[in-house]
């Protein structure tokens, strides 16, 4: 049995450091001098004190204790784990563009400055909006900018709109993100399709709706093939229409969101363009407009002047600002370099390869799965466990028996309108062969299902930890250890 | 063919095998749903791809036309700071384990990230003398917007009183936030570069949420804040603090001045500053609000054989459980930041930070004394000052930041477009980066400058 | 799937049970709302002297990964809250129609017809969503 690893505050002793640092070149004061004592800590400062190989130790063998994209297959739905080019980190990682301060002269800056503003005109030609802003840190971070930017142009005609309508199958952070804007949400349901139910929406729109969200294609990874339908209702009451850019992977230079109607985009960087997630962040959520609704944008924009590149502020319409700085640069760069790399054709074949690497797991497993909506998929599909739920074994049992076959799971019970969902998104990055060994673990799960579902409801049987009691940490929260320091 | 071509592993006779699987005869009809109103007929007007080599080139052209930190010295703070970073941080958060993976969903393959994440949230609280962290937020400026929307949610209030004496970025951004929900934003005024607390009774109400306040505030002063708390716990408001990480290892705690949030940039601890992001918004409270946080918490539990785990927990608060009426909206957050800041206080561990603080602490003084010597530049302020502190300038700010970059020195933050009231002035920053001889040569640089 | 519905309570069609004692009524999730949320981690309760409004949201019970809303039955005051459940959620698991009462509601003044199934009518109900 694999033992626990010792947490950092278990490694160490009194007086071990891991770092050295120089001693002061210039007289110095007493402390008491500089700040007087009752401004001084009085509670100790319980911090780690390890040598630095014992932080090395420490954090690579916590780092045997996780999976990324770079372990193995990742078929994560609505995360688009592609491979992450490393020449992107490289890129990235040159002080030129690293060790730049935010507020330095835009003369200073004049090579960031251009690399905004390549960026944007190349997420300006794939999603056919006419300006872009960088400031939103991630997805979520995009879509309140952008229902903040709803909600600012409608004010501005002195349109008091309260309602945004979000699919059924929507993302949470849609409806979570226009609650942050004041809206009140209407769910909007989707027909035995699995797409927008367009009779449900001739229904709910009115003049009070300032907004619709989509997702296209759709989280079931259908395309909203009545799009520009959807898109002459929604404007035909006043309303805008918004793009939860999660799925743009699947019709990168196929299509564009901009000539679908949508008014308002947000992208993912860390999805659609190749930047690591991070086990989490940092991503980049930028924001495309349409014109009418480019006065509204966060404050500064990116400018090409004569004598160079520089910092628009005044924009007496604005939002304000949305992020201390510019977002999430470092991000921006990785992006950048990997559309620089890709080209206009590099991006459709990926949506391509993407799209076809769906369709081919989808085909062979739905004789192993239930299939919900058994249509043409785009770069993911949601499969359901409907059948093995029958048999006592859920979604989540299989995602945990995939553990031990070496493969990230899907993501499962999303969409929420897919009983026992399993929702699977190989993108373009993987090769046949994963896919079909993807494919024989899934099978050999379902037959054990049959045979021995024990086996998959006790699973996963070769990870670092068996399944962890999550109720236990929820009814006694512990987020903080209060343990004591031990030293070896 | 693109550059990236080596990122897309089909050959094209294997596309040809897997289309011929799903029935169809080609890419084009994978697509057929699309109406062809919106097909993109002749592709999209991109630039001619790069390979790995002339991209990488082409990057580095760019960076070359930027003036970096390591090239010139940089007195900028203002939320983002120039501390030096030990090798071993960015080896260790450089793992691909880490760095390519999603949010921790599934526990059992994400003990690395959920463990880390778990000392991180313990490191925060030690530093701020909190119960409960979060595993990140987007910046310091947003960590303190999030705190107001949570103070509003807990009190069940609408009014928000921030000191003016606060981050005017993150003023910007906390009113984005508040304007949306349509709470209301009062300030509370300066007097001498603090916030003045003498009207602090009469500015808050039965219907104020919290108290924001900063410490050492924008102007780099540890603002006198006894007795503060008492105030603005007696009108049921909560006292929230936005604070500089670093000072924590020499300066009295949040919890010391009882707080009830803690929200500050980390990006000081350990991250590049990366012109402004990736950055790290950290965010810390007192038990009783722990169910308010915003964004991921990881809590320890036991596996099925009893073993110690780690799992995301408390994800009720989240928006893909209770969507519009979680906490916040924030998903994705800055994962790979807070390891790094891990990585760095453990690094440093608490006789490094305070080293770290007190080196901060002995040059801006330094700094600040042969500045504010010279003719025509004159201390702003009076009190108490960590790393940063204000100087009015015989001439304007940008004038003189020109002057500086000619002398290959990225001068301090020009105060006037935020505080147009303390006429030309600037905020300098001085780190322990920063050598007695390059103080020097900044002394030099604006001796006989007006 | 067979879940207790006792004899002599009132029921909402949003799972909730009700005694009626006088001007007073206690209120609790039923056996079959607390097996459909699994186990309960946290409860968040009303204030005491709180204003209910009937099918109105007074309290919250959560599960590890679902959050259910406990809604007033009828119009009045909340006169008592059961403070156990904070520490105890699991109680609603166990004792749903006992121990773990969740609020007890003093009846607005001329508050009437609240239009609440008889231990019939709900069992018919939940036949019906259980088949779903």
């Amino acid at each position: 049995m694999r033992k626990e690893q010792a947490l950092l505050f278990e490694l160490g002793a009194p007086g071990r450091r891991g770092c050295s640092l120089p001693q002061p070149d210039l007289p110095v004061k007493p402390l008491d001098e500089l700040l007087p004592p009752e401004r001084q800590r009085k509670s100790a400062l319980k911090l780690p004190e390890v040598s630095e190989g014992e932080l090395v130790r420490h954090y690579t063998a916590l780092s045997t204790r996780n999976y990324g994209v770079d372990s193995g297959f990742y078929p994560l739905g609505s995360c688009t784990m592609k491979y992450n080019p490393k020449v992107n980190e490289e890129a990235a990682r040159q002080p030129g563009f690293a060790f730049l301060h935010p507020c330095q002269p835009a003369e200073s800056v004049q090579g960031a400055l251009e690399l905004f503003y390549r960026t944007e005109s190349y997420l300006k030609e794939i999603t056919g909006m006419d300006r872009v802003t960088f400031q939103p840190a991630a997805g979520a971070h995009g879509e309140l900018t952008g229902m903040m930017l709803i909600r600012a142009y409608h004010s501005s005609r002195n349109d008091q709109r309260k309602i945004v309508l979000a699919p059924d199958s929507s993302h949470g952070t849609n409806p979570a993100s226009a609650a942050m804007t004041g809206y009140k949400i209407k769910e909007l349901p989707s027909d035995e399709r699995g797409l927008v139910d367009l009779k449900a929406l001739r229904e709910l729109l009115n003049e009070e709706v300032a907004a619709l969200m989509l997702t296209n294609p759709n989280t079931l990874g259908l395309f909203e093939e009545d799009i520009l339908e959807i898109a002459a209702l929604v404007h035909d009451v006043g309303g805008l229409l918004y793009y939860d850019g999660a799925n743009l992977n699947a019709i990168m230079g196929h299509a564009r969101p901009g000539d679908m109607g949508f008014d308002v985009v947000h992208l993912n960087l860390h999805k659609t363009f190749a930047t690591p997630h991070g086990g989490g962040g940092p991503g980049s959520g930028p924001v495309g407009v349409k014109e009418h609704l480019a006065p509204f944008l966060p404050v500064p924009l990116v400018e090409k002047g004569e004598s160079g590149y520089y910092w628009k502020d005044d924009l007496p319409l604005s939002i304000g600002k949305i992020h201390g700085f510019y977002g999430n640069f470092g991000v921006v760069v990785k992006a950048y370099i990997y559309l620089v790399m890709m080209g206009a054709a590099g991006l459709r074949q990926a949506a391509a390869d993407a799209v076809l690497n769906a369709n081919y797991l989808m085909e062979r497993l739905k004789r192993s799965y239930t299939l919900p909506y058994d249509r043409r998929c785009k770069h993911e599909f949601v499969l359901s466990a409907r059948e093995q739920k029958k048999k006592g074994v859920s979604a989540g049992d299989i995602a945990k028996a995939l553990l031990d076959y070496g493969f990230h799971p899907p993501t499962v019970y999303f969409p929420l309108i897919v009983e026992e969902a399993l929702m699977v998104e190989p993108t373009e990055t993987e090769s046949k062969k994963t896919l079909d060994r993807f494919a024989e673990a899934l099978e050999e799960i379902a037959r054990l299902v049959e045979e021995d579902p024990e086996h998959v409801t006790t699973a996963p049987h070769t990870t670092p930890v068996g399944r962890l009691d999550e109720v236990r940490a929820a009814r006694k929260p512990r987020v903080c250890w209060e343990g004591d320091e031990k030293s070896d | 063919m693109s550059g990236g071509r080596h990122y897309l592993p089909l050959t094209d006779a294997e596309r040809q095998e897997m289309l011929a699987a799903i029935g169809a005869d080609s890419v084009e009809q994978l697509y057929d749903e699309l109406p062809p109103a919106i097909r993109l007929k002749d592709g999209l007007k991109l630039p001619p791809p790069l390979s790995e080599m002339e991209a990488l080139a082409h990057l580095s052209e760019l960076a070359v036309k930027n003036r970096h930190l390591r090239e010139y010295p940089c007195y900028l703070g203002a939320g983002v700071y120039d501390h030096f970073i030990p090798s071993v941080v960015q080896y260790l958060t450089g793992r691909s384990e880490f760095s390519t993976a999603y949010t921790p969903y599934q526990a059992e393959i994400s003990q690395g990230l959920l463990q880390s994440i778990f000392e991180y949230q313990t490191l925060i609280c030690r530093l701020t003398g909190m119960e409960a962290a979060n595993a990140s937020l987007y910046d310091g400026a947003t960590s303190l917007a999030e705190a107001a929307v949570a103070s509003c949610g807990a009190t069940r209030r609408r009014k928000v009183l921030v000191s003016r004496a606060v981050n005017p970025y993150y003023r910007q951004v906390l009113q984005s936030y508040l304007q949306a929900r349509e709470f209301q934003l009062e300030e509370l005024p300066l007097l001498k570069g603090e916030t003045d607390y003498a009207r602090l009774e009469m500015m808050l109400d039965d219907e104020t949420a919290a108290l924001l306040l900063q410490q050492p505030n924008f102007f780099g002063l540890l603002e006198e804040m006894e007795g503060v708390a008492e105030v603005a716990h007696r009108h049921g408001a909560l006292l929230v603090l936005s604070v500089d990480p670093i000072s924590l290892a020499l300066c009295r705690t949040p919890a010391e001045y009882d707080a009830d949030i803690v929200t500050g940039e980390g990006q000081a601890l350990g991250n590049p500053p990366s012109f402004g992001g990736p950055l790290l918004g950290f965010f810390a409270a007192r038990q009783k609000l722990l169910r308010r946080i915003p964004g991921r918490i990881v809590g320890e539990t036991r596996d099925n054989q009893g073993r110690r785990g780690f799992v995301l927990t408390l994800q009720t608060r989240e928006q893909h459980i209770r969507r519009e009426r979680a906490t916040s909206n924030i998903c994705s957050n800055q994962a790979l930041n807070a390891l790094a800041a891990a990585v760095y206080l453990a690094a440093l561990g608490p006789a490094g930070l305070r080293e770290v603080a007190g080196l901060c602490l002995q040059k801006a003084a330094y700094a600040r004394e042969k500045i504010t010597a010279l003719d025509g530049f004159e201390q702003a302020f009076p009190g108490v000052h960590f790393k940063e502190f204000a100087v009015r300038l015989p001439g304007t700010g940008e004038r003189l930041n020109r002057h500086l970059l000619e002398h290959k020195i990225i001068g301090g933050l020009d105060l006037q477009p935020y505080y147009p009231e303390l006429g030309p002035a600037m905020l300098f920053c001085v780190t322990e980066t920063k050598s007695r001889a390059q103080i020097d040569a900044l002394v030099r640089a604006l001796e006989g400058w007006s | 799937m067979s879940w207790e519905i006792r004899e002599g309570l009132k029921y909402t069609r949003t799972h909730e049970w009700v005694c009626f004692e006088g001007e007073l009524v206690t209120v609790g999730i039923t056996d079959y709302a607390q097996d459909m949320l699994k186990d309960v981690v946290y409860v968040e309760l009303p204030e005491v002297g709180q204003e209910a409004q009937a099918g109105e949201s007074l309290a919250v019970v959560e599960s590890v990964k679902a959050v259910s809303d406990l809604y007033a039955p009828v119009d009045g005051e909340v006169l008592e809250v059961n403070e156990l459940l904070l520490d105890q959620p699991e109680l609603l698991n166990e004792d749903p129609y006992g121990e773990a009462w969740v609020v007890k509601i003093k009846i607005a003044p001329g508050y009437k017809n609240p239009g609440l199934l008889e231990k019939d009518g709900y069992a018919a109900l939940v036949k019906e969503e259980a088949a779903k």
